[in-house]
């Protein structure tokens, strides 16, 4: 009845929600460093008012990727143009921009939309006044897109445009999971979900206890979660589709730091069943648990690398929280940070080349990179109480919880710290956020 | 001064010294025992005005030593929290009061169970501070186990930084949020 009674009380809902821009970016630096581009607002060959606008998605996306920087529209030499045969190369010769994005949307009969673009290498067209458009075609498609697809196929065009000019895969058709808290509430705790861009927010859990930790599985469908929704810490995955959750531990003491393996079979935890917080790895399928470490100091928040062989994690074997490298075969721990106060919440980055953690420096906690080759570190962050940082699965981003006029919101800086944004919201704390993997091949 | 006024107290209460000590250790004993000298008409009580022009007033409640130890712990007790330095577990001096009355009433009520609760303050990552916050509350239940509390009588929980009492994010605020919470 007890039991029953909980169960009633933690709602567990998806709700469908308004796509709504609760996560509004404001960017805080680095718009100087990015490169400029042209992106003119698609022509719409409908009759009657435009859905909604395609291009605006993709300039909002190529302004947050901090690596690209589009014109103002009063700085188009050329507007309602949608195809290379209309661009007119004499207009854009004294433009500064590097590429020129430009496209129309069509309404089909059976309600459909047909959305057609072409990206256009404008140094190359500057270059070459006698250029033939395919040479100075960088890409160009036709879609047919349902009418709730409009702001999924402007991240589509993103990733393209980002990887045509760039060479590194775009992470805009991606999600981020992240908690958001209103103590005042009698449930105060939300798991939630929504687009990398803050639209198309999502409820999946809500609890009067806290909930913690989201960790995306690789196929990007399930999250693990810490919640004490029976007054204990305890492991659940659960499924963002279908809702189905599963208990994965309820050890006594602390159940805690899920991370999932790259190969998504396995979770590295941290449990204090044995006495001090140690890392376990916890076969999903038979819930075993394999003792990683053993040490009495504090063992914590592990995280894979991605091959798999080795796990990254938060000691204090050496006096305060460092980070160190476990091989995962052989048992054997290396110590990687040296510099700063403490260095803990570690990730590695998908190259597997640098991590990224929460270094402490003079009182100060801050979001930091390391070379692993090279040890070279860097702090990335000025903000206040940094935490939880968590990389975009192309490696360029990172987006971490911090403290902005004394709320809990969650923040992005780019990997070399030359970009960085702030994502506030309407209500409570956010907090814990974590990226997830790309979402389409 | 305070130990002679314990003393004469000892002498008075004698009797009643030896009703008490055969007595259940139950929480309402002290009252029971406390509210029987009230005197009336003394014309010296100031708040005893009543409807009809009478007066009352009254006198401190004679009480053996080891009721007074009880009464202070029963006061002590109303305090459930007790606080932590930053990144540290040890129990701080003027805290031990308070864990030494929770852990006598502990010892005595055997059936009695505690759940003690570990908290952060926000500072450092929310994984580390899970377990920072179950150290301290380690530290407490090893505290009262180290006066005989059993440790089927405890259970802990730590919440880390996820349950502040203070939103302010100042150093004041951090202080109130590492702590053990006492709940039974």
């Amino acid at each position: 009845m007890k039991t029953l009674t909980k169960w009633l009380l933690l709602t567990l809902v998806v709700i469908a929600m308004p796509a709504r821009a609760a996560l509004d970016i404001v960017i805080t630096e680095g718009v100087d460093a990015a490169r400029p581009i042209a992106v003119i607002p698609f022509v719409w060959q409908g009759t009657g008012p435009a859905p909604e606008q395609i291009s605006d998605v993709v300039l909002s996306d190529l302004t947050r990727s901090g690596t690209f920087s589009p014109l103002a529209q009063d700085k188009l030499p050329q507007h309602n143009i949608d195809s290379v045969a209309q661009f007119d190369l004499k207009q854009w010769a004294g433009s500064t921009a590097e590429a020129v994005l430009m496209g129309s949307v069509k309404p089909l009969a059976d309600g459909n939309y047909q959305v057609s673009f072409d990206l256009i290498d404008l140094v190359k067209a500057q270059l070459n006044h006698d250029a033939k458009a395919q040479d100075i075609l960088l890409e160009s498609r036709q879609s047919v897109i349902s009418a709730d697809q409009f702001r999924q196929f402007g991240h589509r065009i993103s990733d393209i445009v980002y990887q045509k000019l760039t060479g590194i895969r775009g992470a805009f058709l991606t999600r981020i999971a992240y908690v958001v808290v209103n103590y005042a509430d009698k449930s105060p705790f939300q798991l939630m979900i929504a687009d990398y861009d803050g639209h198309n927010e999502h409820m999946l859990l809500r609890s009067p206890e806290p909930l913690m930790s989201p960790s995306w599985s690789p196929d990007g469908r399930k999250l693990a979660y810490v919640s004490f929704e029976n007054k204990k810490a305890e492991i659940y995955i659960q499924d963002i589709y279908t809702q189905q959750r599963q208990l994965i531990t309820s050890y006594p003491g602390i159940n805690g730091a899920p991370s999932f393996s790259p190969d998504g079979k396995k979770l590295a935890v941290t449990l204090s069943k044995d006495g001090q917080p140690e890392i376990y790895i916890i076969d999903i399928a038979t819930k075993a648990a394999k003792r990683m470490t053993n040490h009495y100091a504090i063992d914590t928040e592990p995280s894979w690398f991605p091959d798999g062989k080795s796990l990254l994690f938060t000691s204090e074997r050496g006096g305060r929280p460092q980070l160190y490298k476990m091989n995962i075969a052989t048992g054997k721990v290396a110590r990687l940070t040296f510099e700063g106060e403490w260095n803990l919440g570690g990730s590695i980055t998908p190259d597997g080349r640098s991590i990224v953690f929460v270094n402490r420096t003079n009182g100060k906690f801050n979001i930091a990179r390391m070379d692993l080759e090279t040890r070279f570190m860097q702090v990335l962050t000025t903000t206040r109480l940094d935490e939880s940082p968590s990389i975009a699965p192309n490696g360029t981003m990172i987006i971490y919880g911090t403290t902005y006029q004394g709320k809990q919101v969650l923040a992005a800086v780019s990997m070399d710290g030359r970009f960085k944004a702030r994502l506030p919201v309407g209500q409570g704390e956010v907090k814990s956020p974590a990226w997830s993997p790309f979402l389409q091949n | 001064m305070e130990l002679n006024k314990l003393l004469k107290a000892m002498v008075v209460a004698l009797p009643i010294m030896a009703l008490s000590a055969c007595s259940t250790t139950s929480e309402s004993e002290v009252d029971a025992s406390g509210s029987s000298t009230n005197s009336t008409q003394t014309g010296q009580g100031q708040d005893g005005t009543t409807g009809s022009g009478v007066q009352t007033g009254s006198v401190a409640p004679i009480l053996s030593p080891a009721e007074q130890q009880r009464l202070k712990n029963q006061e002590l007790r109303k305090e459930h929290v007790i606080y932590f330095d930053f990144d540290r577990s040890e129990v701080q001096g003027p805290y031990a009061q308070i864990l030494q009355a929770h852990g006598e009433y502990l010892v005595e009520h055997p059936n009695v169970k505690v759940m003690i609760e570990g908290h952060a303050d926000e500072r450092g990552t929310p994984e580390y501070n899970i377990a920072l916050g179950e150290r301290r509350a380690k530290a407490v239940a090893k505290y009262l186990q180290g006066m005989g509390v059993m440790p089927s009588q405890m259970s802990i929980v730590s919440y880390g930084e996820e349950k502040p009492i203070d939103l302010s994010r100042t150093p004041e605020g951090f202080a109130k949020n590492r702590r053990a919470v006492l709940v039974y």
